[in-house]
């Protein structure tokens, strides 16, 4: 062991008495705030139980339950459509944006810290903000799409276009991951480029062979991130979704199409009083989001390339 | 040295390839980057502005942009109209206290974690990064029922004890920062014979500064801008957040607009000004991986 060596080496019990001392908040954070309410959660999935009532076993019956429960299937399939969709477009709008900041540009930090603004906008004004802007009579979306002569459909008050707009209000705090590749991008080095350009390769070939391969692990990390974001979605449908008229917390969009899975969750543990219930759904959600992640860790072999020189 | 310099100002000034029309490169360039910051600005810029229209010219198609009249009244109402001081107030204290939690609490994990060797501590480390991982969601009714159980839903403790337990995201930044920094400046120390928490207070701390500032400023922007755990344990107005208390008016007096935004750029300043005053310590952090 390389503590032999050390030169002031104290007596492994004193050392790991030391240890602890300096880790027990976190020692006891996660044993109350993670180990406990991880295993009480397992059990409350298998029970009947609301903040007045006790736990009662009643087996599999919560899970069993999912299975007829159309709002269920269709807050996850609205889950995974916003993921499915808004990750891959993110990302896209990501690399695309770190290549436009990526041009040797003056005054970088101030583009950088535009791009990034809407970041640390609470996320309800954003979503009051976004509200009036995707106002199909006097928003500025529309209007700016009238400009091109492009359709301009009623966002928010219409099936089809609801979550469309929880996407395109997610899509708004791109900047951040859009920094993270601006970073990667200037980590290839140029002596690649150089070499490919004498080769004669275009700019699209040099992104295919080079870009693409090079940034490919920050790809893979920032997949598993905003996959994990998307799958938890809660503040940004919520309030899109509020309804004005009634004010309650049970508005969830034309069509329940801003009905994400941690909102229907939220609904079933605070406002119908299932905990049982919304218990078992946060373990669904746990292993459904585990299930992709190790899918993408599976085929990241195929595509991520790691640079071993 | 200097014909070296010279050749290289020759070559700089042959960098714009493109010859006579290098300009327009330049211009492409940078009408591009005006264009992509203008996408994330431009809501920005119609949040300032519906704040400071007359009432009468908010509801306009098509809408206009700037205002004819400038004025102050959708201000001095959501003043009114909400209690916005008194959630101003108590997001404050939130935000105040979980800063002091994770700037008190987290590094000392870190330290442990970094620069002191005991059996576990690699298994301390996996559970700190699992912890990172989890959804929030498993965790939510537990401690929510834990909470209940003690009769403190409904105050502010639910939202900044964690903060004072040590957060698993600082805990990690802190660590990687702490890492880097070589352990003859400890060792030193100790030879002086100082005591291990001396060594951390007054060495290691101040070492960690840029580390601290960056978990600071992230910790601040998350406690301000945290929307579901205020919606769950603060159950009387009078305690509410910015975020629960924007959210619970909208609607009550129909949707005003003007107030609405008023209301929201007063909300969002102060996060905007941590942003500004400390912009390196952000792109820092993001640029660290672990924090977006």
């Amino acid at each position: 062991m390389a503590e032999k060596t050390a030169k002031y080496r104290e007596p492994t019990g004193r050392a790991l008495l030391k240890g602890l001392a300096f880790a027990s908040p976190f020692i006891i954070g996660f044993l109350v705030l993670y180990a406990w309410p991880i295993l009480a959660s397992g059990y409350y999935s298998f029970t009947d139980f609301s903040l007045f009532k006790a736990p009662r076993w009643v087996g599999l019956a919560n899970y069993e339950r999912m299975l007829h429960d159309a709002k269920f299937w269709k807050s996850l399939y609205n889950t995974l459509f916003f993921t499915f969709v808004g990750v891959p477009v993110d990302i896209a709008i990501s690399i695309a944006g770190a290549h436009i900041l990526n041009q040797k540009l003056r005054g970088e930090p101030i583009w950088r810290a535009l791009v990034y603004l809407p970041s640390i906008m609470p996320a309800v004004a954003a979503g009051f903000l976004w509200r009036w802007l995707l106002n199909a009579q006097y928003g500025f979306v529309n209007e700016i799409l009238s400009w091109f002569h492009i359709p301009q459909p009623n966002w928010l008050l219409d099936a089809g276009w609801g979550g469309i707009s929880v996407i395109v209000l997610m899509l708004w705090t791109v900047g951040g991951t859009m920094l993270i590749y601006l970073a990667a991008l200037k980590n290839v080095p140029p002596e690649l480029y150089e070499a490919a350009e004498l080769d004669g390769a275009g700019p699209f070939r040099r992104f295919l062979h080079i870009t693409w391969p090079m940034i490919s692990p920050v790809t893979l990390f920032q997949v598993i991130v905003l996959l994990i974001a998307f799958l938890q979605v809660f503040t940004q449908p919520f309030v899109l979704s509020k309804d004005p008229g009634l004010g309650t917390q049970t508005a969830t969009g034309p069509g329940d199409s801003m009905l994400s899975y941690s909102i229907y969750l939220f609904q079933n543990g605070f406002t119908f009083l299932k905990m049982g219930y919304a218990s078992a759904m946060a373990w669904v959600l746990l292993l459904v989001t585990l299930a992709i992640t190790l899918l993408i860790l599976w085929s990241a072999k195929k595509w991520v390339f790691y640079d071993n020189r | 040295m200097t014909t070296v310099d010279v050749t290289q100002a020759v070559a700089r000034v042959r960098v714009p390839v493109g010859g006579r029309f290098g300009w327009l490169m330049t211009v492409y360039r940078y009408a591009l980057v005006v264009l992509l910051a203008a996408v994330f600005v431009f809501p920005f810029v119609v949040m300032l502005m519906t704040a400071f229209k007359a009432s009468n010219e908010i509801f306009t198609a098509p809408p206009q942009l700037l205002p004819h009249t400038w004025t102050l009244e959708h201000f001095f109402a959501a003043l009114v109209e909400i209690p916005f001081w008194r959630f101003l107030l108590n997001t404050i204290v939130i935000s105040g206290l979980s800063v002091l939690g994770t700037v008190l609490v987290s590094p000392l994990i870190a330290y442990s974690l970094s620069k002191l060797r005991w059996r576990g501590r690699n298994l301390l480390f996996i559970m700190v990064l699992a912890t990172m991982m989890l959804p929030p969601q498993v965790t939510l009714i537990p401690i929510y029922m834990m909470w209940n159980r003690v009769g403190l839903t409904g105050t502010i403790l639910p939202l900044i004890v964690p903060a004072f337990l040590g957060t698993p995201f600082f805990i990690f930044l802190i660590r990687q920062f702490l890492l880097s920094v070589p352990d003859e400046l400890i060792e030193a120390a100790k030879v002086d014979g100082a005591s291990e928490f001396r060594i951390y207070w007054s060495v290691v701390l101040p070492i960690a500064r840029p580390a601290l500032i960056t978990s600071a400023v992230f910790q601040f922007v998350w406690a301000w801008t945290d929307f579901l755990y205020p919606l769950i344990y603060l159950n009387d107005e009078d305690s509410y957040t910015l975020s629960v208390g924007l959210y619970s008016f909208l609607g009550q007096h129909g949707v005003q607009w003007g107030p609405l935004m008023a209301a929201c750029v007063m909300f969002t300043l102060p996060a905007l000004l941590i942003f500004l005053l400390f912009q390196r310590y952000f792109i820092g952090g993001i640029a660290t991986g672990a924090l977006k």
